[in-house]
């Protein structure tokens, strides 16, 4: 028995039996009492759900002890967010059986929950207006008008980039003089393009690491990119904007702009070591990976810019699922969390950046300052940026899995060294497959 | 038994009469019972998991795949076959089917011809034999995350090991994670590592178990080693070849974990070069289809597949390992030797090759026999 199954389809097996079980049973977990037991002096503990690392430490969730003594928080951590995903997808299948009080998400899950309104407590608090920067809670609010999600972080973008490379290549390398050079205030592709032409002229290294993430950075400033309002998707074959961003993509790309890696890749992470690029999209969150990797390399700086307009790249928020037994004690507990004192602390141990808009302005984060980037002064440049970002771009239901056929097209292209047509015409396929 | 068996005239004897048969008539219906039960009450535990976690998930699947069923919005309307015309649609399906296929080829061959080589390496008299024995088996015991890490970084394209020292031997890199066939063989390089060692200790358990008075008369009978082990080692561990050959099928088939954790997405590349038919029903369930009635469609057809190549490596093992089907072709060649011997005896022209080349077929046959 242990042999005929190798542990891949055994795990696979488990999953989904235990899937397929916890669907036969989701009928009957369904109507769960909602907002009970509710007595001020009841100790209850409430679990708290986050993945990669949300800054709340011991200390911080202790805090909350203090202020509410019948309250125990525990934190339970996954260490990828596609973990607490997969882990979170199940468990509302199987009716919320083990889900924890208080569930951490991130703002690409959102357009796929937001379906089932129902699922998750509706947060909407008069008090709690004006907390977060706009464009945050609209994308936590459903189409009927319900918020799912506090905001906890977002992903304001600026460019990192190699000053001693820059210097090298005989370009100006002071983080004023980058972002004089990629256009100021009005900075532009065009201009992030055209520095990347003069750079790879003269020097080894690539302009930029990822063409998947250049076009990520492109189609986060389109507001409705891949889907009409409606939420009905657009044809990807008649889509113009999005087939002239791909253009544009493969076409630095053949310019060798591009280091040509796949981001998170074992390539990519050695490509820190060798030199492989001298700039990158550089939301908040992305100074931790870049300095994990970049371990003996010490010339990265980051420049107050970003081509087209502000952007904005991931960022999570809390929910509480709808099953859960003490929906309004884990209510007050993700408001709690989510108050600008809080993401202040957290913004200093974890570096993410805060969505409220008095933590954003608070002497903490404007006198943070990232010693690895040079000094940079990454509080202030983060929420200049966050202040850049205008909009927000509309994520139906349809968006990742569209998203990911314009992806693998690129990647095709960038990593496989095939030819765009052809690479396109497999998207345009890879689009139909998906039944739309 | 045989305490009832004495018991029984003992009592018999102090108490008479039509009586005492009821009695014992009742001790024995329980006896009876105790034998008759006991034996499927003690084995039930593995039934009743297997009909838990085994035939109602195959069941509940079936179900399923007939219906319109979404991850998270639960059970739609019943569609009948479509999901299975769906997935049939799907080119990714069959490039996911070539996949499978070329990494199960790609990793059972080797893995079989190689373990078995291994094992009569390690069956003979070598010195510190626990050892190496358990050297083989090492592999086995990593996690395979911790393989996949390492087999990471050894293919990696640009700056990965094994492309560094073919950069250094002036050889052109090869695209690991581009070239379709050259990702198949990474992958079946971390499958190969893994197993090759576990699957040479089954084998070894079995040559250990040859009687070695059969090698004693091999080497008589002037078998060299070569001779010995096709001729008395492979027919013996016949049924564990069959074993292993079959689970190394099914293990081959359901191959998940290392094209997973092989590239970041986890999605079989940009061009689901290396997808395989388990990752492509863990996408279309939990990836962007989120589509379960679709998915348990795959799982099905890929249940019908399993025990299709089962069967035929069943067939296929049974005729390259077994000596059987030979036999009966070669005693009617002796048979027919013989009564060819016989005619020219009659007709009194003895043949002197045609006489002594059935006997030498004679002896073989029942070497064999015995073997």
């Amino acid at each position: 028995m242990l042999s005929s199954t190798r542990s891949g389809g055994r795990r696979l097996a488990a999953t989904a039996g235990i899937a397929t079980l916890a669907l036969g049973l989701s009928a009957c977990g369904g109507g769960s009492d909602e907002g009970e037991g509710g007595t001020a002096d009841e100790p209850i503990t409430l679990t708290v759900a986050t993945f990669n690392d949300f800054g709340y430490t011991d200390e911080l969730l202790a805090k909350y002890t203090e202020e509410h003594p019948n309250v125990t928080v525990k934190q339970t951590v996954a260490a990828q967010a596609e973990d607490a995903r997969t882990n979170l997808t199940t468990k509302l299948a199987a009716g919320g059986e083990g889900l924890a009080d208080v569930e951490a998400i991130e703002v690409d899950w959102i357009s796929e929950l937001a379906q089932y309104p129902d699922l998750f407590t509706d947060l909407a608090d008069p008090e709690l207006d004006g907390r977060w920067v706009d464009w945050k809670v609209a994308q936590a609010t459903t189409s009927d008008g319900k918020l799912i999600g506090y905001g906890t972080d977002i992903g304001p973008e600026a460019i990192c980039y190699r000053q001693d490379l820059l210097e090298d290549a005989g370009l100006p390398s002071a983080p004023d003089e980058v972002a004089e050079l990629l256009g100021g205030d009005d900075a532009t592709w065009d201009d992030y393009f055209a520095a990347g032409a003069d750079f790879v002229k003269n020097s080894d290294s690539a302009w930029y690491d990822s063409g998947v993430a250049i076009y990520q950075g492109l189609v986060n400033q389109i507001d409705y990119a891949y889907e009409n309002e409606d939420g009905t998707p657009k044809p990807l074959a008649d889509n113009a904007e999005i087939s002239d961003l791909y253009g544009t993509v493969v076409e630095q790309d053949e310019a060798g702009l591009s280091a040509d890696l796949e981001q998170w890749s074992e390539d990519w992470t050695s490509g820190f070591q060798n030199d492989a690029f001298a700039t990158m999209l550089c939301p908040a969150w992305m100074t931790g990976p870049i300095e994990s990797n970049s371990g003996g390399v010490d010339g990265w700086n980051i420049a107050d810019v970003f081509p087209g307009g502000g952007g904005n790249w991931g960022g999570s928020f809390l929910t509480v699922p709808a099953s859960g037994e003490h929906t309004t004690e884990a209510k007050e507990l993700a408001a709690w969390l989510t108050a600008p004192e809080q993401q202040t602390a957290a913004f200093e141990n974890a570096g993410t950046f805060p969505s409220q808009v008095e933590a954003q302005g608070s002497e903490q984060v404007q006198s943070f300052t990232n010693a690895f980037m040079n000094d940079a002064p990454a509080g202030q440049i983060f929420s200049n940026r966050a202040q850049a970002i205008e909009g927000n771009p509309f994520k139906g239901p349809n968006y990742f899995a569209i998203h990911q056929a314009v992806q693998d097209g690129i990647k095709r292209v960038e990593i496989n060294g095939e030819d765009p047509a052809t690479s396109w015409d497999k998207s345009l396929a890879a689009y139909d497959e998906l039944g739309l | 038994m045989a305490a009832l068996i004495t018991a029984e005239p003992a009592r018999g004897s102090t108490s008479p009469g039509p009586g005492t048969p009821r009695r014992l008539g009742f001790s024995q219906t329980l006896s009876r019972w105790d034998v008759k039960v006991s034996p499927y009450l003690y084995i039930s535990p593995f039934f009743v998991l297997f009909a838990l976690t085994g035939l109602f998930p195959l069941g509940y699947t079936a179900v399923v795949s007939v219906y319109d069923w979404n991850l998270l919005g639960g059970q739609g309307e019943f569609v009948g076959l479509q999901n299975y015309a769906d997935v049939l649609g799907q080119p990714t399906f069959w490039k996911s089917l070539v996949n499978t296929l070329s990494i199960f080829l790609l990793s059972a061959v080797p893995q079989v011809i190689v373990a078995i080589t291994l094992a009569a390496l390690l069956d003979r008299n070598i010195r510190s034999a626990t050892f190496w024995r358990m050297g083989v088996l090492i592999p086995y015991v990593v996690a395979p995350i911790a393989v996949s890490l390492i087999f990471g970084r050894l293919f990696a394209d640009q700056y990965g090991l094994i492309n560094e020292l073919l950069g250094g031997l002036g050889i052109d890199p090869i695209g690991w994670h581009t070239d379709r066939l050259a990702s198949h063989v990474a992958i079946a390089a971390m499958v190969n590592y893994r197993w090759t060692g576990y699957n040479a200790l089954i084998f070894l358990a079995a040559m250990q178990a040859v009687p070695r008075d059969l090698y004693e008369a091999a080497t008589i009978d002037g078998a060299g080693p070569w001779r010995q082990f096709i001729s008395v080692t492979v027919p013996q561990i016949r049924s564990t070849i069959i074993f292993v050959v079959i689970t190394a099928s099914i293990g081959g088939l359901q191959i998940f974990d290392e094209p997973r954790l092989f590239d970041t997405q986890g999605l079989g590349g940009a061009d689901r070069q290396w997808m395989t038919t388990v990752l492509y029903m863990y996408d279309v369930a939990w990836g962007n289809q989120r589509d379960f009635g679709r998915a348990a469609a795959v799982a099905w057809m890929l249940f019908v597949l399993i025990l299709v190549i089962g069967f035929l490596n069943f067939m296929l093992s049974q005729r390259i390992a077994s000596s059987g089907p030979r036999a009966p072709r070669v005693r009617r060649s002796v048979t027919r030797g013989l009564l060819a011997e016989a005619r020219a005896a009659a007709a009194g022209t003895p043949r002197g090759a045609a006489g002594r080349g059935p006997d030498t077929t004679a002896t073989t046959t029942t070497d064999r026999r015995d073997a």
